[in-house]
């Protein structure tokens, strides 16, 4: 029972990092209408840029973070103008496509420069010890980031010009662009946002578990699902229902192969897309 | 009628074509060449019904091919079934899976659609991983018996080409009749605008579902026949996401909403793919060239390669749908 209870927590702290991941696919969503399929491959981007920074440095990995976030919010900006700002406003088709291919042209290059093999990022922080079970120093440390990036992003988002204006923008186009706002700098800088986000769980992630170029996948869906449970365009609900999800795999994991956990997700995904379309936490009509 | 549309007899020339070409001199290296491109002829058709004339994404197309593929290498070698009626049964039962799974998800407008079909392939390729009578993630083997009822492994391949090659020109038949037809019709107003459809008296989940599970069925017997072919089958090749994604290029490549943008997109990319492929500094960026393509389309032409002869040759939508 008690190997249940260890493994619910170490769910709980990885659900932490699944939830920051969902959060910038939320952001992004809730802004401009614009599903990122560019998500998994930047996950992904995030994950070697870790590796690549703890290569060179040596320093504590959790401190590589910050310029992780820079590099994130560069890659979004520049993905930001090569596919998302001629599309915004067009039909969905059109925008999950332009970030398709995006997503498409990232993976190509990862898989020229770094192949399909697994990476690994080797910095391990001391685990606690309770009874019979050991908690990792990486996962504790990594649930603690995540949280303290979503309360500077709630931060952000509630008590700075900008992050006001990124939620005008997200309540009524037109409407904040007569208070004055430019629309199109918020939308980039949001997006650059959300993409920052996603390559810090990335970062997160890669503290954890071994990763490939093609590990982004995974963390993709687990980002949809995450993402239609909380609702859309609530980054915080992100979080929550983040967590949820990695209690909910806390509890299967014992009991059945990882491998079957793709299919749970998505059974979880279609459960809730039908019974609950505004999300756990929505309370309004969004799509 | 049908029959009284100019593309339809080009469909039977083409068609036609593809059986001659080989057969003249035994050319099996072209026959290899013909199959790969019949079989992206037949996934962007398909996948045309769904992008191009409802406008749905979908992004697990592969699904199909892969679990028609699984469904008729089981009836070929654990069932010893003949090859056409595997197929066949394949065909149907994917279509039944597609239509009980888009009942349920097609109640999903538009985008969310889209991101549930990323979850079913990855869905699929686990459960079929874990499935025993389906060997799991090592797959199955056909048995040679399996091509002794065909007279042979040299004469098997052929018919089972001759049954794709019928496959594809039955893949651009069904588009092209959808298109001219009230259904077809039905589909279009979804695309355009669902919610005026459905106040016009489109059931539209309905027509959705429909079109889903159409567009399953071909894909379906062309995977049962090709992996009969190949003589293997495990789920990393049965359900490769590239080739799901390299349909959609495909598709918008050629223009999507038309039946001969689909082939020739499907042609074009084939053909584009397997000269990246080889040549030894571009074989490890195809993916980037196919991601760098899309998005110029998507960009600059969404009507692809047809939308743009349409714009020069405004006639030419008489002819060539």
């Amino acid at each position: 029972m008690s190997g249940v209870l260890a493994s619910m927590i170490d769910g709980v702290l990885v659900g932490a990092v699944y939830g920051l991941a969902a959060m910038g696919l939320s952001l992004i969503w809730g802004v401009m209408d614009v599903i990122n399929l560019t998500h998994g491959a930047m996950i992904a981007l995030g994950m070697f840029c870790m590796y690549l920074l703890f290569a060179a440095t040596g320093i504590n990995a959790y401190v590589l973070l910050l310029p992780t976030i820079g590099v994130g919010l560069l890659l979004g900006l520049i993905v930001y103008w090569m596919a998302v700002h001629w599309v915004v406003g067009r039909s969905m088709l059109m925008s999950l496509l332009s970030t398709f291919a995006v997503n498409m042209m990232v993976i190509g290059i990862g898989t020229a420069v770094w192949s399909t093999s697994p990476y690994n990022v080797n910095f391990v922080l001391p685990g606690i010890t309770i009874g019979a079970y050991t908690f990792t120093g990486n996962h504790i440390a990594a649930a603690i980031s995540a949280v303290v990036i979503a309360l500077a992003l709630q931060l952000f988002l509630y008590h700075t010009r900008t992050g006001k204006a990124i939620r005008a923008v997200a309540d009524n186009r037109e409407a904040a662009e007569l208070m004055g706002i430019s629309s199109t700098a918020v939308l980039s800088i949001a997006f650059a946002i959300g993409i920052a986000l996603a390559c810090t769980s990335g970062a997160l992630v890669s503290t954890l578990f071994p990763f490939t170029i093609l590990s982004g996948g995974v963390y993709q869906l687990k980002s949809f699902v995450v993402t239609i449970l909380a609702g859309l365009g609530k980054p915080f609900g992100a979080l929550v229902a983040g967590v949820l999800l990695g209690l909910l795999e806390g509890v299967v994991t014992p009991f059945i192969a990882v491998s079957w956990i793709p299919l749970i997700e998505f059974g979880l995904f279609v459960v809730v897309l039908v019974a609950f379309p505004q999300g756990i936490f929505g309370k309004r009509a969004t799509a | 009628m049908i029959l009284r549309r100019p593309f339809f007899w080009i469909i039977l020339l083409v068609a036609a074509g593809f059986v001659y070409a080989p057969l003249h001199g035994n050319n099996v290296s072209l026959r290899e060449d013909l199959i790969l491109i019949a079989i992206a002829i037949i996934l962007a058709s398909n996948l045309n019904l769904m992008i191009g004339y409802t406008g749905y994404v979908n992004f697990g197309h592969i699904v199909f091919y892969g679990l028609g593929g699984y469904v008729g290498l089981y009836l070929t070698t654990v069932r010893g079934w003949n090859l056409v009626l595997s197929a066949l049964v394949a065909g149907v039962v994917v279509s039944v899976f597609a239509l009980l799974f888009g009942l349920a998800i097609l109640r999903l407008r538009g985008a969310y659609f889209a991101l549930a079909t990323i979850g079913i392939l990855q869905a699929v390729q686990a459960f079929v991983s874990n499935f025993d009578p389906w060997g799991r993630s090592t797959g199955m083997y056909l048995s040679f018996n399996s091509y002794q009822s065909l007279g042979g492994a040299r004469h098997a391949l052929w018919i089972t080409y001759f049954l794709i090659i019928a496959v594809m020109a039955l893949s651009m038949i069904v588009s092209l009749a959808i298109k001219n037809s009230k259904f077809g019709l039905g589909l279009f107003a979804i695309r355009e605008d669902e919610d005026a459809a459905v106040v016009l008296g489109v059931n539209a989940t309905m027509y959705k579902a429909i079109i889903y599970s159409v567009s399953a069925f071909l894909p379906a017997v062309a995977g049962a026949l090709m992996f009969f072919k190949n003589g293997m089958i495990d789920p990393s090749i049965a359900f490769e996401y590239m080739l799901s994604l390299e349909g959609i290029v495909m598709l918008m490549l050629g223009g999507q909403g038309s039946v001969i943008g689909a082939a020739l997109g499907g042609s074009l990319y084939e053909k584009l793919r397997s000269y990246l492929l080889t040549s030894p500094v571009l074989s490890n960026f195809h993916l980037v060239i196919a991601g760098g393509l899309l998005l110029m389309v998507v960009l600059f032409a969404p009507g692809g390669l047809i939308g743009w002869v349409y714009r020069l040759v405004p006639r030419a939508r008489k002819v060539i749908e």
